[in-house]
C-alpha cells in the first residue's frame, strides 16, 4: 500500500507492507537514532514525535502514520543541542543506547512544560529506561539546563 | 509477533463492523497489547479516521470515544474535575507518557483485561458501552459477555450523577501492572466498590449503605500469580478500600 509521511520535514511517498511498524519505516529511511530496545512497548528507546506527540514507534503501524508528521532526533538536532551537553556534563550515560529516545521525550516534555519541577520531570520521563544509570545524572543534567535557562550558572 | 495482510482505515462504523465479522480480521486500538500476540491476521481495521478521539459532554453523560488515548483521559480537565482526578490516578502509573499517548480507552475496555486500571475505574463510574451490534450495554454486563463477539466498541458513556469517586492501586514497582486496583464511588444507587487485578478482571459490588473493608474483601474472589499471592491481595484490598472510604 502507498503512504505519505512527512518525515523530519520532508514529504515521502512510499510503497509499504500493511503490517510495517513505524520504527522499521523510519529506520529504512536512515533514521538510525530510533532504537528497538524491548519489543514490549516498555523501554521508550523507539520514541518519535507524531504530530508533535511522543509515541512508541515500535507500537504504531506505519500505515496509521499515513498523512501525519513524524520527527526523529535526526530532524531535531538543534532543539536537542540546547540541553544534551548539560546531561553529558553530568556523565549521566555510559553506553548511550537509550539516549535518542530519552532526548526525544525530553524535547516533548520541555515543549509541553518549559519549566518542570523534579516531580514533573520524573513523571514524564519514567517510560524511558536506562540500564546503565540510576537516572540521577540525567535529572541533574536537566536541572542544570533549566537553571542555566533561568539565567543562573552553568556548573 | 503479529502480521497483517491488509490495512483498512475504516470510513464508517458500518464498514468497520462489516470487516470485523470475518474472524481473521481484527480492530487495532492502540496495538500495545495486540502486538504481543503471535498471530497472522487478514485485515487490520483502523478506527482512527472516524473522529472517535474526543471526550464530549452533555447534560447526562461524558461520551468518551474508543480511540481517546489514556493520556487524553489523564489530562482532560472537565472529566478530571468530575472524577476528582480519579481518571488521572487510574492511568498515570501505566508504563510512560509515550505508551499512554498510543494506548486507547477503547482497547483497554474492549480487552476486559485482568490487569486493567481503566476497567476498574469505569465500572465504579457505572459506565455503559456503545457497541455497533449489541447497542448500549452496561459495562458490568459487557465484562461478562463472550470475548468472541464481533461488535465494534464506539464509545464509553459515563453518567454524570456520581457524587464522589476515589481510585487507588498498589504496584510492586512504579509503571508495572497493578497488584490490586480499587475504585469506590458514591452514587444515587449507593456505594459502588470495584476491585480489579485480583488478578482477574474487575468486578463491582453495590450496597445502599457503606460496607466495611472486610465485607468488601469477602464479596470478591482473589487469586495468586507471579506478582502477588491471594492472601497478600486480600490484605491490600482491605487497606485500599479502607483508605478510599476515608477519602470519599
Amino acid at each position: 500500500m502507498e503512504i505519505k509521511i512527512t518525515l523530519n520535514g520532508k514529504l515521502l511517498t512510499r510503497e509499504i507492507e500493511a503490517d510495517m511498524l513505524l520504527i522499521d519505516f523510519v529506520r529504512s529511511e536512515g533514521c538510525y537514532s530510533v532504537k528497538r530496545g524491548c519489543e514490549t512497548s516498555n523501554c521508550g528507546l523507539c520514541t518519535v514525535l507524531m504530530d508533535g506527540t511522543p509515541v512508541l514507534s515500535c507500537s504504531v503501524l506505519a500505515a496509521r502514520a499515513n498523512g501525519h508528521k513524524i520527527d526523529t532526533l535526526e530532524g531535531l538536532t538543534a532543539e536537542a543541542e540546547e540541553f544534551v551537553g548539560f546531561i553529558a556534563d553530568q556523565g549521566a550515560e555510559q553506553c548511550g543506547f537509550c539516549n535518542p529516545g530519552f532526548v526525544m521525550n525530553t524535547i516533548a516534555l520541555l515543549r509541553e512544560n518549559p519549566d518542570p519541577t523534579d516531580e514533573e520531570i520524573k513523571k514524564f520521563l519514567v517510560g524511558n529506561l536506562c540500564r546503565c544509570s540510576g537516572y540521577e545524572g540525567q535529572l541533574r543534567g536537566i536541572r542544570a539546563f533549566l537553571e542555566y535557562r533561568r539565567g543562573g550558572n552553568h556548573e | 509477533m503479529i502480521t497483517f495482510k491488509n490495512y483498512v482505515r475504516a470510513e464508517s462504523l458500518e464498514e468497520a463492523y462489516e470487516l470485523n465479522q470475518k474472524k481473521n480480521n481484527v480492530i487495532v486500538g492502540g496495538m500495545m497489547w495486540l502486538k504481543m500476540m503471535d498471530k497472522n491476521f487478514g485485515t487490520a481495521i483502523d478506527l482512527s479516521g472516524l473522529g472517535l478521539d474526543t471526550i464530549e459532554e452533555d447534560d447526562e453523560y461524558f461520551r468518551i470515544g474508543a480511540m481517546v488515548t489514556l493520556r487524553q483521559l489523564e489530562l482532560h480537565e472537565a472529566f478530571n474535575a468530575y472524577t476528582k482526578c480519579a481518571a488521572k490516578h487510574s492511568v498515570e502509573h501505566i508504563v510512560g507518557v509515550q505508551f499512554r499517548n498510543t494506548a486507547t480507552v477503547g482497547g483497554s475496555i474492549y480487552g476486559r483485561f485482568g490487569f486493567s486500571d481503566v476497567l476498574t475505574l469505569f465500572l465504579a463510574l457505572r459506565a455503559k458501552v456503545e457497541l455497533v451490534g449489541a447497542g448500549i450495554v452496561d459495562l458490568a454486563e459487557f465484562t461478562e459477555m463472550s470475548r468472541k463477539d464481533r461488535d465494534v466498541l464506539v464509545r464509553i458513556l459515563v453518567p454524570k450523577d456520581t457524587e464522589s469517586v476515589v481510585y487507588l492501586s498498589q504496584r510492586n514497582i512504579s509503571t508495572d501492572f497493578p497488584v490490586l486496583a480499587v475504585a469506590v464511588a458514591k452514587t444515587p444507587e449507593g456505594c459502588c466498590y470495584s476491585v480489579g487485578a485480583r488478578p482477574h478482571y474487575a468486578k463491582i459490588v453495590t450496597s445502599k449503605e457503606p460496607m466495611s473493608a472486610e465485607e468488601v474483601v469477602n464479596a470478591f474472589s482473589f487469586g495468586s500469580n507471579t506478582r502477588a499471592s491471594r492472601e497478600y491481595r486480600k490484605k491490600v484490598c482491605e487497606v485500599l478500600v479502607k483508605r478510599a472510604g476515608e477519602m470519599l
